[in-house]
């Protein structure tokens, strides 16, 4: 199996003189082009080959840093200067941003080629990358099943080599399903962790964005990278950990302790999947085998998230979407007969129908009558999940959980049935709820589909969680495998 | 856990005019029947006992963090208004609101 490209062999790649940014950029964009997958929104070619050629400058004259000359892709949901930005609906289909985003700002600092813009469920509310105006994604391993969502676009660019790394949001799983679901490495981080500045908003109590690469080691470099105190994010976590800011020059270090690592009963025993059942526990023989210590917790209202989240993040997206009104930016109808009729056309034809049934949930659970009984009562539940996760830490390090209830499933089986969609996000919204870290890594394959295997840890644990993804990667191979469709450049073989 | 809402006690009419969206007569038979099903699967939030519990807004409890009241950036319309539809010496152009 050959090693597949990292932004870490691009990177050494690079400093060796074995090829330049312009060709590895190049061939990058002709895989895009030849690809079928539709996990592109925007490429931007020109762009591209300009950051391309003053990289290979900086090589020349020494001044090259950390991610200097290496493709990487935004989720187009990110904010870019001079490059169109739609968050995949046709509210902004030709929206182009004055501004960039904190974390794109921050990664074309680092030097990094941004080759384009990934596709996406529609302001990221998705769970199979079907609700972006652009079309849906296929899944690099099965044109038949989704790539997950709403982050598919990157997931798929980055399962397909289709470019080493991108960046993702997470909301709900909007990394981690994705990640799962199409066989590399996402980190949700901690909540505050990376800025949202530029980030267009979904629910804002929740959305973090993350990296989704190849393995954990990259996941750790891209991260170093997009993290960091941001004084235009409001929530934005004021932290300076060395750790973190060492891993933009420096590897990942070695897992040098022993750890208890907790298995949640509710999860478990929710997965009726037996390939995925296997599959876990094969990662905690490993564990065991490792010296780990692995002990059973419980996480009681782990039941009630799917709805609790549903609530919040209904209730916070109907708010932030209310910005949307044909005045300032995005779609506007035709003719407008009055102010009213402005705001409900242009609203009604620049959204989807996904979009829209989540407004009209968070209108319900906001309106007169019903604001106790829903929001509150779920921000009250969102209290009592949190709990659950520090009564758990008490006692363990890390937890060990399933990503998905299963692998990919085919596209149009849910689309009709929002509330088993929903359900597809059991695993990875209590997370969100709580606002910890979480990763997902691949575990296994189950009819040619990869499975993947979550790790979450304490607010701002990431470390240990990568650590601990790292050494898993260091003894298995699920991760370097390569999906069919896959091409990896010539110039990278 | 209460009975679900059926679909045909949700005012459907009103929530699309709180949400300043308009439903066609399928796309409004569409989105009761969904609604109903998606308040019947939050409605399991009612079967947990939350007696007492703080609501949680923000995921690490934090609080509003505040700086000293001083300029710190200039707008630029021309730069800022890029994107708008129609603007006309800096204002954003509505249709008539006063006759």
């Amino acid at each position: 199996m050959p090693p597949i490209p990292t932004l870490k062999s691009l990177k050494s790649g690079l400093e060796n003189r074995d090829f330049s940014s312009a060709e590895i950029t190049r061939a990058y964009l002709d895989s895009i082009a030849e690809s079928s997958l539709n996990a592109f929104i925007t490429v931007d070619e020109e762009g591209a080959l300009v950051a391309a050629r003053m990289a290979d400058e900086r090589y020349r004259n020494g001044t090259a840093g950390s991610l200097t000359g290496v493709p990487i892709a935004h989720k187009d949901i990110f904010c870019t200067q001079g490059v169109n930005t739609t968050c995949g609906s046709k509210m902004l289909a030709s929206f182009t941003a004055p501004y960039d985003a904190t974390v794109v700002t921050r990664l074309k600092d680092a030097g990094a080629v941004c080759i384009g813009k990934t596709n996406m469920d529609e302001f990221a509310m998705g769970s199979s990358n079907e609700t972006s105006f652009f079309g849906p994604v296929k899944n690099p391993w099965n044109p038949e099943a989704v790539p997950g969502g709403s982050s598919g676009g990157s997931a798929a660019a980055v399962a397909a080599r289709l470019v080493p790394a991108a960046t993702g949001t997470d909301t709900g799983g909007s990394i981690r399903q994705p990640a799962s679901f199409t066989g590399i490495t996402g980190l949700k981080p901690t909540y505050g962790r990376v800025s949202r500045y530029g980030m267009i908003a979904f629910a804002s109590s929740l959305d973090q964005g993350g990296p989704m690469t190849g393995d954990a080691e990259d996941a750790a470099l891209l991260l170093a990278h997009m993290a960091g105190f941001d004084h235009r994010d409001s929530t934005s976590a004021n932290r300076n950990d060395e750790w973190l800011s060492r891993l933009q020059t420096e590897n990942l270090p070695v897992l040098d302790s022993r750890l208890r690592v907790g298995l949640p009963t509710q999860y478990f025993q929710a997965v009726d999947n037996p390939v995925l059942q296997t599959a876990l526990e094969q990662v905690r023989v490993w564990l065991e085998a490792e010296g780990h210590e692995c002990v059973e917790v419980s996480l009681p209202h782990t039941e009630v998230a799917v709805a609790a989240y549903y609530v919040i993040a209904g209730a916070e997206a109907s708010t932030n979407l209310s910005r949307y009104d044909g005045v300032r930016f995005g779609h506007r109808c035709e003719n407008p007969e009055s102010l009213e009729d402005l705001y409900e056309r242009s609203r009604s034809e620049g959204f989807g129908d996904e979009v829209k049934r989540r407004i009209l949930t968070g209108t319900y659970a906001l309106s007169v009558g019903y604001f106790d009984a829903y929001y509150i009562k779920a921000q009250k539940i969102r209290r009592l999940i949190a709990r659950d996760f520090i009564d758990a830490f008490s006692e363990v390090d890390l937890l060990l959980t399933p990503t998905a209830t299963g692998p990919a499933f085919n596209a149009g089986a849910l689309t009709h049935d929002p509330v088993a969609m929903y359900n597809q996000d059991k695993f990875t919204v209590p997370v969100s709820l709580a606002g910890l870290p979480a990763l997902s890594m691949p575990c296994g394959f189950d009819d040619g589909l990869p499975l993947g295997a979550q790790l979450i840890g304490p607010h701002f644990a990431e470390e240990r969680i990568l650590k601990l993804a790292a050494s898993f990667q260091r003894a298995t191979d699920w991760h370097a495998r390569t999906a069919p469709c896959a091409c990896i450049p010539e110039v990278l073989q | 856990m209460s009975d679900p809402t059926p679909g045909n006690e949700i005012d459907i009419d009103h929530l699309a005019r709180l949400a300043r969206l308009t439903l066609g007569p399928e796309e409004k038979d569409q989105a009761r029947q969904q609604l109903a099903n998606i308040i019947a699967m939050i409605d399991t939030m009612q079967t947990v006992d939350t007696e007492g519990v703080q609501p949680m807004a923000h995921p690490l409890d934090a609080t509003q963090r505040l700086r000293t009241d001083e300029v710190t950036e200039d707008v630029d319309p021309d730069r800022f208004q890029t994107g708008a539809p129609a603007t006309a010496e800096h204002y954003y152009l509505v249709p008539r609101v006063v006759e």
